[in-house]
């Protein structure tokens, strides 16, 4: 078994998911309360991830992070290591390709709080980024609890993507779906099987307790 | 706060709505009008939560919206909002949700004001519970709490009784009012109900179709409605057509289905009665007294008395609906013991008599027009 692999992986998904929460409250929040209506656009755009296969996505990261890239040469410059084929490079394209696994559980999570509370909030003297943190998110705490797992899940598994920009480096890029391919196209049957078993049980155990949380999480809220 | 003005003109869909209110400490303005004619959109537009669209909203003087490009928005004009529905905030405790206008506050000041603003609401006895375990009228009185305790410059109620149940609506419509007098600021509160509205208001707007009808002191706007519209929604049992005969500038003769009815004039001497002019003849079903005719048959009697027969005796609580046919359909209410006295029932005839400043005029037509 690749534990070295499964390392690298849950890190992976850590950082991701604590980036991706980070940025998806308040892009959330702006999709979900902002009068104007172009974000739509914004909105598609975070979407994107789910439809492009993981390769154009994976190929587009990997062209601005290389050195040649603009965000890549300035990286390069700044701190001297490249970002292709590196632990950041790869987080980087993570937290792009599980946007939308952040975003749009938050954003039905603050669509769902009654406008009512919002304008109650606002009346009473609170600015939006104060009724935000003071109202939204803890009414929204399955929302932001189905966002992280969603994420941390969906990171765990993104195979295309870690391909095209991260490689295959042993303890730096290669997580779990690259041990278990490498296993598989050298016909290591056996390593691969048991990677794959441990994945598929802590996959289980987390998606269970997160229903479960959220099951309980609603029906707190019934009399709102 | 003493003596500010709030000026509006609220534009918004089908509402053009226009009014300038004295802000009096203690004074109570009502919103009236039916469901549907755009009293809360007025409301939410003060507020800040709506916008108006080329209209405006001034509060002494500062332009709140001049529904262009300023609004000020809701955080910014200081003022508390009552919701129909409460819109406690349910993850918050009863304390929390009365503090939460207050976060500038040391925490010794925050519970001395909380604390404050639930006495003045009658709502001590919910301290230390969760929202979700108040009753409605319970809710209603921490949701007054909450926006008295940051102390707005104005208080704005959306129909704040009307989610409760009877008896606790009229318990509380009673306290409603000592504890805004209470509070000392003044307070716009929407109502489509004719008692909440005379219970409460110093001073009514009526919203009808999203205009403003009239606006005055109750007593005024409910016994000399200026407006048909207005007539009907006040709840004037009586409102039939006539057509002035006569008019010395104080008292009116007016013909209705054939009599004669003797009005005291309070139109402004600008534009009095004048023979020929439609009207709209209110009588208030209260101002109607019934009496047995005489046994000779004669009722004739100086002024505003006419002979009817009854078309219809309904009870409603402790009074009894007579409709009766004078010439034109009039209204009584009687007590139960009146109605046993005069043993009425469907075809009786009897006396009414009306006092002359119970009739009350509505132009329609002037004459000649």
């Amino acid at each position: 078994m690749d534990w070295q692999a499964i390392g690298v992986s849950v890190r992976l998904a850590l950082a991701t998911t604590a980036i991706l929460l980070v940025i998806a409250v308040p892009l959330a929040g702006w999709l979900a309360f902002t009068r104007r209506r172009w974000p739509v656009l914004v909105e598609a755009v975070v979407a994107l991830p789910l439809v492009l296969p993981p390769t154009v996505l994976g190929y587009y990261v990997l062209v601005a992070l290389g050195t040649r890239g603009p965000f890549g040469k300035w990286w390069q410059e700044a701190t001297g290591s490249t970002l292709a084929f590196s632990f950041t490079g790869l987080l980087i394209a993570s937290v792009l390709y599980s946007l939308p696994f952040a975003v749009q559980p938050l954003l039905a999570a603050f669509q769902g709080v009654p406008r009512r509370l919002l304008e109650a909030s606002d009346v009473l003297g609170r600015g939006p980024a104060g009724t935000l943190v003071k109202v939204v998110l803890p009414l929204s705490r399955a929302g932001l609890a189905t966002a992280a797992v969603l994420t941390f899940a969906h990171t765990i598994g993104e195979f295309g993507v870690v391909l095209m920009v991260g490689g295959n480096i042993p303890g730096e890029t290669r997580t779990v779906s690259i041990s278990v391919y490498d296993s598989v196209q050298a016909f290591d049957y056996g390593a691969a099987g048991r990677t794959s078993a441990v994945l598929l049980v802590f996959s289980l155990v987390v998606l269970t307790a997160t229903y479960s949380l959220q099951r309980r999480g609603t029906r707190n809220w019934v009399r709102v | 706060m003493t003596g500010g003005t709030l000026d509006v003109h609220v534009r918004r869909h089908s509402v053009d709505a226009r009014f300038t209110l004295p802000l009096r400490e203690k004074a109570i303005t009502v919103l009236f009008g039916p469901s549907g004619s755009g009293k809360t959109t007025i409301l939410r537009c003060i507020a800040g939560l709506d916008r108006t669209d080329r209209g405006h909203v001034a509060m002494n003087g500062v332009t709140w919206d001049d529904g262009r490009r300023k609004h000020t928005p809701s955080r910014h004009r200081h003022v508390g909002y009552l919701f129909q529905d409460h819109a406690l905030f349910p993850h918050l405790t009863v304390e929390a949700n009365v503090a939460y206008g207050l976060p500038r506050l040391s925490r010794e000041q925050q519970r001395h004001r909380v604390h404050a603003a639930l006495a003045a609401a009658d709502a001590l006895s919910c301290v230390g519970r969760s929202v979700s375990q108040l009753s409605g009228g319970e809710a209603q009185r921490v949701a007054l709490a909450r926006a008295l305790a940051s102390e707005p410059g104005l208080l704005l109620l959306d129909e704040p009784l009307s989610a409760l149940d009877a008896p606790t609506r009229s318990r509380l419509r009673t306290e409603l009012r000592r504890m805004l007098e209470r509070s000392r600021i003044p307070a716009i509160i929407v109502t489509h109900d004719r008692e909440e509205a005379l219970a409460l208001a110093d001073q009514v707007v009526v919203v009808i179709d999203g205009t403003v009808r009239q606006v005055g002191p109750p007593a005024e706007v409910f016994d000399r409605p200026t407006h048909a519209d207005v007539a009907r929604i006040v709840g004037i049992e009586t409102a039939t057509p006539g057509v002035v005969a006569d008019s010395d500038g104080e008292l009116v003769q007016v013909a209705v289905g054939g009599l004669r009815l003797t009005a005291v004039s309070t139109v402004q001497p600008a534009e009095p009665h004048r023979p020929g002019d439609q009207v709209l003849v209110c009588i208030r079903a209260e101002d109607v007294a019934l009496e047995l005719p005489e046994r000779d048959g004669s009722h004739r009697s100086p002024r505003n008395q006419l002979a009817g027969r009854v078309t219809g005796v309904t009870a409603e609580g402790a009074l009894v609906r007579v409709d009766l046919d004078a010439g034109f359909r009039l209204t009584a209410y009687i007590t139960r013991p009146a109605l046993e006295e005069l043993d009425l029932s469907i075809g009786s005839v009897v006396v009414a008599s009306i006092k002359s400043p119970a009739v009350h005029l509505i132009t329609r037509y002037t004459a000649g027009e």
